[in-house]
């Protein structure tokens, strides 16, 4: 019989209105407890009856959640603020435009209203074998469909895949840690503050989860420091479809030149792996050298170095190669141009 | 609450996928709870060993004051094989049960020592070693049952001295033969689920029932070693069995120790 889809299972619904009821319910349900953000990642979920929470919390009416504030030269962005409020903000559009790119290429204007930047760099893999339901290692299994002799994986990892070769699909995601922001997680016990790029889980660590919030945690702001502010920003998302999609893969660096020279720089890829890659090897590299062509193509030489293509994903690392390259040296204009 | 986890693979066969991991934590309470209830009876229920009195004057002033009880590679060999068990058992539960690290290639680079460890055991034991010495004969049968009637207060000849292994490590040998055949042979196969240098991945060498069915073995056996080995590291420690665990480092029995244990018409220890 035809799986009828589109209808969700019932589930408890709870729409708290303050972070402090929040962290109750969240205490009170533990494992059954679902958090849902904008809710665009949830309904593909339980549309498709894949996921059946028992609960789900409902954050869109925490009020305290939602903003953008300055904070020493920097930013605390509340994490239920739309990507369409991150992509508006003047400050983030005049100090950090790279997040602002990055918002941007999320989605269409519609997705990006009801999207939030918590739920954009929290949400879960786009592997279609894993949202299909297949019991794989990513669903508690003990199999990565994707990555077997017959896998339509041109989406999936070409680095650091472990078992699983699902890959993160935020496009917030880099510019947050190219921005060396901070995830600021509240639970019962307290509230800390974790480095973007350690937010994200590789397979690795934890092949069930894509970030290191736990039952019972809860992401409630993004901290970007003011380090980086009016720094020279690049971010390209390669899709498939332009209107809309998610990325075969995005680049984003933030960079201080001096006299042409590439004083400190910050670069990170998304989409190549299951977590976001800060590229320290690249940055290291480049560091203090002439901001040009020819340390574009050694840093994306050096970039994919390591990366094991699967069937139909080879062309990731040239890909990669070329973004990574670009980011360094800018977008060459063409010489027919 | 099953002891094991099925999925459905996608033909829509219901197939095992592997053991519930809660099992982590019966294997640990159950380790735990026998070493205890074993250390109470040991400490104030258990009478003394009384053996039956097999060696004459003669005999025993031919054994030295050193007996040989384990060959350097025998040594080398158990030791090599608990580094490796070790670091299986680290790398196998504790991101299990929170502790979280990139634990697949330590896990399986420590399985192939053990694996070849175990090779060479065979081959050792099977050419160079008494290779029946570890397995229970019907003396061992004999005198377990004596011991379990003495020890049970019904009246029964006393039993003999051991031979070169006591009956219970004969019998925890045997059962760790299992669970590490079990072990190795399903975590062979499991190397071409990952990515290793040796062979192309292939996760469709076996059906999924036949998959399922290798992960739950692997993994029962799995948990079952560490109930295993804590007993094991528990008699090792034990005051009274120590000298036993000295001579796996130095590779000999004092004399007396074996006077008192062992018999030489069944181990023969003489200068």
């Amino acid at each position: 019989m035809a799986i009828i889809r589109d209808i969700m299972p019932a589930f408890e619904l709870y729409q708290p209105a303050t972070v402090d009821d929040t962290l109750r319910l969240l205490d009170q349900h533990g494992k059954d407890a679902w958090v849902m953000a904008g809710g665009l990642d949830t309904f593909d979920w339980l549309k498709d009856r894949i996921k059946r929470p028992k609960v789900v919390i409902d954050l869109s009416q925490v009020t305290e959640l939602r903003g953008v504030r300055e904070v020493n030269g920097g930013l605390e962005i509340g994490a239920m603020t739309t990507l369409t409020e991150v992509v508006r903000h003047p400050v983030v559009r005049e100090k950090f435009n790279i997040l602002s790119t990055g918002a941007e290429a999320a989605a269409s204007p519609q997705i990006r209203n009801q999207g939030t930047i918590g739920g954009n760099v929290s949400q879960d893999a786009r592997c279609w074998y894993y949202r299909g339901g297949w019991k794989c290692y990513r669903a508690g299994g003990n199999i990565c469909f994707a990555d077997t002799p017959t896998a339509i994986n041109r989406e999936h990892a070409i680095l650091h895949a472990d078992r699983c070769v699902a890959v993160n699909p935020s496009d917030s995601a880099p510019a947050l840690i190219a921005l060396d922001a901070q995830m600021v997680i509240r639970n019962s016990k307290g509230e800390r503050a974790v480095n973007a790029e350690d937010y994200f889980v590789g397979p690795s660590i934890d092949i069930t989860r894509m970030t290191v919030l736990k039952p019972g945690d809860l992401l409630t702001a993004i901290r970007i420091p003011a380090t980086w502010a009016g720094a020279q920003f690049y971010f390209e998302k390669v899709r498939d479809r332009q209107v809309w999609d998610f990325p075969l893969m995005n680049v984003a660096s933030a960079m201080v030149v001096t006299g042409g020279n590439i004083e400190r720089i910050r670069i990170v890829i998304n989409a190549a792996a299951a977590r976001p890659l800060r590229l320290t090897a690249v940055e290291d590299a480049v560091r203090g050298q002439p901001r040009n062509t020819a340390t574009g193509e050694m840093a994306g030489k050096l970039a994919v170095a390591g990366a094991e293509p699967l069937r139909y994903n080879g062309y990731k690392i040239p890909l990669m190669r070329n973004l990574v390259k670009r980011s360094i040296s800018g977008v060459e204009e063409a010489k027919w141009a | 609450m099953g002891v094991v986890q099925f999925a459905t693979s996608p033909w829509g066969q219901t197939v095992p996928v592997h053991i519930a991991f809660y099992l982590i934590w019966v294997a640990a309470i159950g380790g735990l709870a026998f070493l205890i209830c074993h250390a109470i009876y040991v400490q104030f229920i258990a009478r003394k060993d009384a053996h039956v009195e097999s060696v004459s004057p003669g005999l025993a002033a031919k054994i030295p004051e050193k007996v040989p009880r384990h060959s350097l590679a025998a040594r080398l060999f158990h030791w090599i094989m608990a580094v490796a068990m070790f670091a299986l058992l680290i790398t196998a539960f504790l991101p299990k049960v929170g502790v979280q690290f990139p634990w697949v290639t330590y896990h399986w680079i420590a399985g192939l020592v053990l694996t070849a460890s175990i090779l060479f055991h065979i081959i050792h034991a099977s050419f160079w070693m008494d290779f029946w010495s570890i397995w229970p004969d019907k003396i061992d049968i004999e005198d377990g049952k004596r011991r379990w009637l003495r020890a049970t207060g019904k009246a029964a000849p006393a039993p003999r001295k051991f031979a070169k292994y006591p009956m219970e490590n004969k019998m925890y040998h045997l059962i760790i033969v299992l669970a590490g055949l079990a072990v190795t042979l399903t975590g062979v196969f499991m190397l071409k689920r990952v990515r290793t240098p040796f062979f192309t991945r292939n996760p469709y060498l076996f059906s999924d029932m036949t998959w399922g069915l290798m992960y739950v073995l692997h993994g029962l056996a799995g948990v079952g070693l560490i109930a295993l080995i804590m007993v094991h590291v528990y008699f090792a420690l034990r005051p009274e069995k120590f000298v036993i665990t000295k001579s796996m480092v130095y590779g000999t029995l004092p004399r007396e120790y074996y006077l008192e244990h062992h018999d030489p018409e069944r181990w023969a220890a003489t200068k």
